[in-house]
């Protein structure tokens, strides 16, 4: 296991993270098939998901934005009142739900890629940096990671968007900046296997510099593990962001968040559940897709995986 | 053992320390305090006066020092929306918030430890994989979509649960359930783990060439010691919890700590914002030293490593 391998100081949250997305338990062959259905399925969902907030401009029947006050929460098409000219129904201001709702997929997507970019540039560099250099720097770097897992993300992120006030852009930069723990957990104890290894070895040996071996050989080596953490990472990032835009302190109206239109619809929910039932869906389906595919790719990477040890 | 918990210690001091520079910060984020304390159209002589009278002229690093002083000594200040004393504002609502915190990380382990074993003792077959795609499914559902769901399905259609509120302990059913399924999945996970591990262990196959019953086994040999990590796992997650009970506890308006947060937050009332993030950290610090503490007398290797 990771975790034992790591130093006696470290808290025990981080030795969790670390072994939560450690690679490389033992796999059968059964198990190995099962994976690469769940890759399937969860990369294929994703995919269609992908391509439908892409090209939502060419499939949203109506503009996402237009307001039309004589069909105001409209049903969808298979209710009684129901009508195909809006499919998933229209919301409290007219606006028609499916072209909400493929706009919204836009919101989504953006946040879980940004988010794991930022926060992925700043984990790994720590990461990296702590277990191929060690010492002072891997202590300092253990002393953020523990602090910064002492403080509740989303009580540090409301407060945060609440005080510079809320719009996509601050929601991307504020959990970019709050969710690199993970990244830097997993790359340090990932950077720490591989810096033993005799292809390290070989270009210190050669008098390559510490950013050339950890930009040229450590990292194409770790880049399975920060594949995984990336899509996790992500779809928390998605998750904070609905809850966040659900408390009305996240991305603002009339812009089509998912977690906003589940906000936006909860006092309508007693009467036209469908309201905050479709882009709840919308949310559960990306997040499954991309758990799914992450959690396929997870052991499909490892190369310990395919040998069993 | 000594010298593992003092060095443990001193680390955990540190990051409470490093925790409440940033809690310091925040506030001092939100804009120029002196002018939010004036209020709306007040004189640039007043917002002075009021500046000078307070410190907030006075260099940062004095500022914090004087706050850090007054904080530890339990001069928490007022609140400048709810008009009372913060510390014992704060003191009211921490029960209820640990309550739901303890009672949903009870459930998690309730509904996860069981469904481990099982998903490992049946490794690789239906059952197993149908505890898996539980999980992944339920750690796809956003936890306030699935507290509404909770609030549809028994508040309004079989009206057996209240909506909102706090007064009994029906009112903590529901929240309970919102927040601790969504931790359940990481422990099932780690169960699951632990006990293949343990089930391949040669006291085991001791244990079953003796002949003893299956149940015993399990239960009695296995689940013991592979319920370690699942322990160590349960102070970090109920830290997470309190963490996530502002969304929760604002659904339900449930009176605790959370909602306060949420309302501290939309009304900018930053003594009250401050002192909850302090509070808060500093609980999930003592959950991890004691969680080390309780492991490393548990497992003598890692005070020696």
């Amino acid at each position: 296991m990771v975790a034992n391998q790591m130093s006696t100081t470290l808290a025990s949250d981080v030795q969790v993270l670390a072994a939560e997305s450690a690679l490389g338990s033992p796999i059968g062959g059964r198990r190995r098939i099962w994976r690469h259905q769940a890759l399937t399925v969860g990369g294929g969902l994703l995919l269609v998901i992908v391509l439908m907030a892409i090209f939502a401009p060419v499939l949203s029947p109506h503009d996402p934005y237009a307001q039309d006050l004589l069909h105001r929460t409209v049903p969808p098409f298979w209710s009684d009142q129901g009508s195909w000219l809006h499919p998933l129904g229209t919301d409290p201001l007219g606006r028609d739900y499916l072209s909400r709702v493929l706009y919204g997929a836009r919101i989504s997507l953006l946040i879980g890629i940004s988010v794991a970019l930022i926060s992925g540039l700043i984990g790994t560099t720590m990461g990296m940096l702590a277990g191929y250099v060690g010492g002072k720097t891997d202590m300092l770097v253990t002393f953020l990671v523990t602090t910064r897992l002492s403080m509740p993300v989303i009580l540090i992120a409301l407060a945060t968007v609440a005080t510079i006030g809320g719009s996509l852009w601050v929601v991307i930069i504020v959990l970019g900046l709050l969710k690199w723990d993970r990244f830097a957990v997993v790359m340090r104890s990932a950077t720490q296997q591989v810096r033993a290894l005799d292809y390290v070895a070989a270009a210190q040996a050669a008098g390559a510099s510490t950013r050339r071996i950890l930009l040229g050989e450590v990292l194409p080596n770790v880049m399975p593990h920060l594949i995984v953490v990336a899509t996790l990472e992500a779809a928390s990032a998605i998750l904070l962001e609905a809850a966040l835009s659900f408390l009305g302190l996240g991305v603002q109206p009339p812009l089509p968040s998912w977690g906003l239109m589940i906000s936006e619809a909860k006092a309508y929910m007693f009467f036209s559940f469908w309201l905050i039932a479709i882009p709840g869906i919308a949310l559960a389906l990306l997040i499954f897709s991309i758990n799914l595919a992450g959690d396929g790719l997870h052991d499909l990477l490892a190369p310990e995986g395919r040998t069993g040890t | 053992m000594f010298a593992f918990v003092v060095k443990r210690l001193g680390l955990a001091v540190l990051v409470a320390l490093a925790v409440s520079m940033i809690a310091f910060l925040l506030l001092r984020l939100s804009g120029d305090p002196a002018v939010a304390l004036a209020g709306e159209g007040a004189r640039q002589a007043d917002i002075e006066l009021i500046r000078h009278t307070y410190g907030f002229d006075r260099p940062l690093v004095v500022q914090y020092a004087e706050w850090l002083w007054k904080t530890l000594r339990g001069e928490l200040g007022n609140s400048v929306y709810f008009k009372t004393e913060v510390g014992p504002l704060i003191f009211s609502k921490l029960p209820t918030t640990l309550l739901l915190g303890f009672s949903a990380l009870l459930f998690a382990l309730l509904i996860s430890i069981p469904l481990g074993v099982l998903a490992a003792i049946y490794k690789n077959s239906w059952i197993d994989r149908l505890c898996l795609t539980t999980a992944v499914v339920g750690q796809a559902l956003p936890n306030f979509f699935f507290a509404l769901l909770l609030i549809m399905v028994f508040s309004i259609w079989l009206r057996v649960l209240p909506v909102s509120g706090s007064g009994t302990w029906l009112h903590f059913v529901m929240p309970t359930v919102a927040l601790g399924y969504y931790v359940a999945p990481a422990f099932m996970r780690l169960t699951r783990a632990g006990m293949i591990e343990v089930l391949e262990a040669d006291y085991i196959r001791t244990a079953r060439a003796k002949g003893l019953p299956p149940s015993r086994v399990i239960f009695k040999h296995a689940l013991r010691n592979a319920v370690v990590p699942v322990v160590a796992l349960s102070a970090v997650q109920l830290g997470f919890l309190l963490g996530g009970s502002v969304v929760i506890e604002t659904i339900f308006a449930l009176d605790g700590l959370g909602y306060l947060a949420y309302q501290s937050i939309t009304f900018k009332d930053y003594p009250v914002m401050q002192v909850i993030v302090l509070l808060l950290s500093v609980i999930y610090v003592l959950l991890t030293l004691a969680s080390d503490v309780a492991n490393a007398w548990l497992d003598p290797r890692i005070r020696v490593a």
